[in-house]
């Protein structure tokens, strides 16, 4: 295939990549996106396979390594349960980013095959390129590798810092740049090898002082890296698909992230710097005072419900770990054949990735037309009778409307507190992960549920 | 004088930004978690690399250091294509809408 067909191929697929991101506007047409995005690989790979000119003897394992990555991955697919897709995800945008690594250093090694130039004369674009690529690989590895540890719970979610944490990193990001420049200048492989080294270590150090709670953030930025180390790797390939979705990929994250720093009212840089909480005064140890907390039963979360006309769900984390969906969904169905309204509360950060709670609900064969957003149902509030609050906690905080003070002073808050009364199922006083007293449980409307999240839906729902 | 073909590739590359960012915008919140998913298995385009690393070099030789890391790459990228499409589908197929009875 000469090489303008097979370019204009790759366009093709890139745009197919295009429509697979813009189908997912709404759920009626991502199913068909998502089919787009199939189409486009599918013509990119047939593409590769028919445009290296001679097929050498390495076909069969080319094929052969394509067919157990593919059964590994479509096996994951079917197992993974939902509440795991953070880790998933985490998972495979370090498979992304491993994959570059291997790409730019089999580009290193072999120029030829790429068009490159010969090794120890690489055209110099190239080698800047392809040290982007895996640069930003090797971090994007290192850090979701990290970021995976920390969410399949294998490693602590505290933040680690240490001392002199932030000088090291600059001082390891400088030397990127130096050694990228003696690289150029010298062609010498050492610096590629050390050039990747202090790369994986970058992303390992850029990741371990983030918290658990800010996961959402790191998943996305990690999604931006591994799209920009796609991109890399696609200017030295001078394929146009792998730039294009690169730069997609790219700013999706970007935009992501965004989204997720303004859901917590922070700076991008200041959850970057990581250990929130333990840099921030621990507000809470202060006034350590026991103030009065109204706690009740399953029955009497049930009678309150049984009399209500509207109930506002507001789900988290807590929901997540519980595996509670299901059994939420229980009680719900049993609260509309009393003709009670029920409606679900989303805050942009519940959870540990974007959309994470959304998709749990859509798990539980919760309609997508009753799950709302922070902005679309917030003045519902002061029109509800029961909010049921499960499994979030700081984002339910009305000190971050009232308390300068606070550290989470600002963040957008569900207007929980607004509601006759709310109920709020947790399994202990302690504080959310920001460290801070949610005021919520000490107000005159909140009645306190201790118990585990699916046990108490559960037993609500018997006593429905 | 002739315009380095960088250039245009750059060109696309600042081009596909912008659409990023617009359509990426115009995705539902409640989509957020299949939009990552779904990125991630077509970032994983990078395989078209790691096949022509694989199928470089000499017949008589089919395992250099950088035909391994190829076929290597290539497994790595096909976990993500299959399982990032998939579990994408997956997800996708939970989301209905209210069912119109009663």
């Amino acid at each position: 295939m000469s090489a303008n067909l097979s370019a204009i191929f790759y366009l093709v697929s890139g745009v197919l990549f295009i429509l697979a991101l813009r189908g997912l506007s709404s759920p009626e047409t991502s199913r068909q996106g998502n089919f787009f995005g199939i189409l486009g690989m599918v013509i990119a790979i047939t593409v590769t396979f028919l445009s290296v000119g001679s097929i050498s003897s390495g076909l069969v394992y080319v094929l052969i390594f394509l067919l157990v990555g593919g059964l590994i991955g479509a096996f994951i697919a079917y197992k993974i349960p939902m509440t795991a897709m953070p880790e998933l995800v985490a998972g495979f945008h370090s498979l992304v980013g491993l994959s570059a690594v291997f790409v730019a250093i089999s580009a290193f090694l072999n120029p030829e095959a790429f068009n490159l130039g010969v090794p120890g004369d690489i055209k110099l674009a190239s080698l800047i390129e392809m040290s982007i690529g895996a640069v930003v690989g090797a971090i994007t590895f290192s850090g979701s590798i990290i970021a995976f540890l920390k969410l399949q719970g294998i490693m602590s979610g505290s933040p680690i810092t240490f001392k002199g944490q932030h000088f090291l990193n600059a001082l390891l990001l400088i030397s990127i740049l130096i050694l990228t420049y003696l690289l150029c200048s010298s062609q010498s492989s050492n610096f590629f090898w050390i050039l990747i080294a202090v790369s994986f270590l970058i992303g390992f150090l850029l990741i371990i002082p983030i918290g658990g709670a800010d996961m959402p953030v790191v998943i996305s930025m990690l999604n931006s890296y591994s799209g920009w180390a796609a991109a890399g790797i696609g200017f030295t390939l001078e394929n146009t698909a792998l730039i294009i979705t690169g730069a997609l990929v790219g700013s999706s994250g970007a935009i992501l992230s965004y989204i997720m720093c303004k859901g917590m009212n922070r700076s991008f840089f200041n959850v970057i710097l990581g250990g929130f909480g333990a840099t921030e005064q621990s507000a809470s140890t202060g006034n350590k005072e026991q103030r009065p907390v109204k706690s009740g039963n399953a029955e009497d979360a049930a009678f309150l419900m049984k009399n209500a006309s509207s109930v506002i769900i507001v789900p988290g984390y807590g929901m997540a770990v519980a595996q509670a969906q299901h059994a939420l969904r229980e009680m719900v169905d049993t609260l509309k054949k009393n003709d009670i309204k029920v409606t679900y509360a989303i805050h942009p950060v519940a959870g540990r990735m974007p959309g994470h709670m959304n998709v749990l609900l859509a798990e539980a064969n919760v309609p997508y037309d009753e799950v709302f957003e922070l902005e679309e149902i917030n003045n519902d509030f002061a029109n509800a009778d029961v909010a049921f609050v499960i499994g979030a906690n700081d984002v339910t905080n009305p000190v971050a409307k009232t308390d300068p003070q606070s550290p989470i002073y600002g963040m957008p808050v569900l207007d929980v507190e607004k509601c006759k009364s709310v109920l709020f199922v947790k399994r202990s006083l302690s504080p959310g992960y920001a460290g801070i007293d949610n005021e919520l449980f000490y107000k005159d409307n909140t009645l306190m549920l201790f118990a585990d999240a699916k046990k108490m839906t559960e037993d609500i729902t018997k006593n429905l | 004088m002739e315009i380095d073909p960088f250039i245009f590739r750059l060109s696309i590359f600042i081009l596909s930004i912008f659409i990023g960012y617009y359509v990426v915008w115009s995705v539902t919140p409640s989509l957020h978690t299949p939009l990552m998913s779904v990125t991630n298995a077509i970032s994983s385009v990078i395989i078209v690399g790691a096949i022509i690393a694989g199928l470089a070099g000499s017949t008589d030789n089919v395992f250099t250091i950088s035909n391994i890391l190829g076929f290597l790459a290539i497994s790595l990228a096909a976990i993500n294509i299959f399982g990032g499409f998939l579990v994408t589908q997956r997800m996708l197929q939970m989301y209905k809408k209210k069912k119109k009875d009663k």
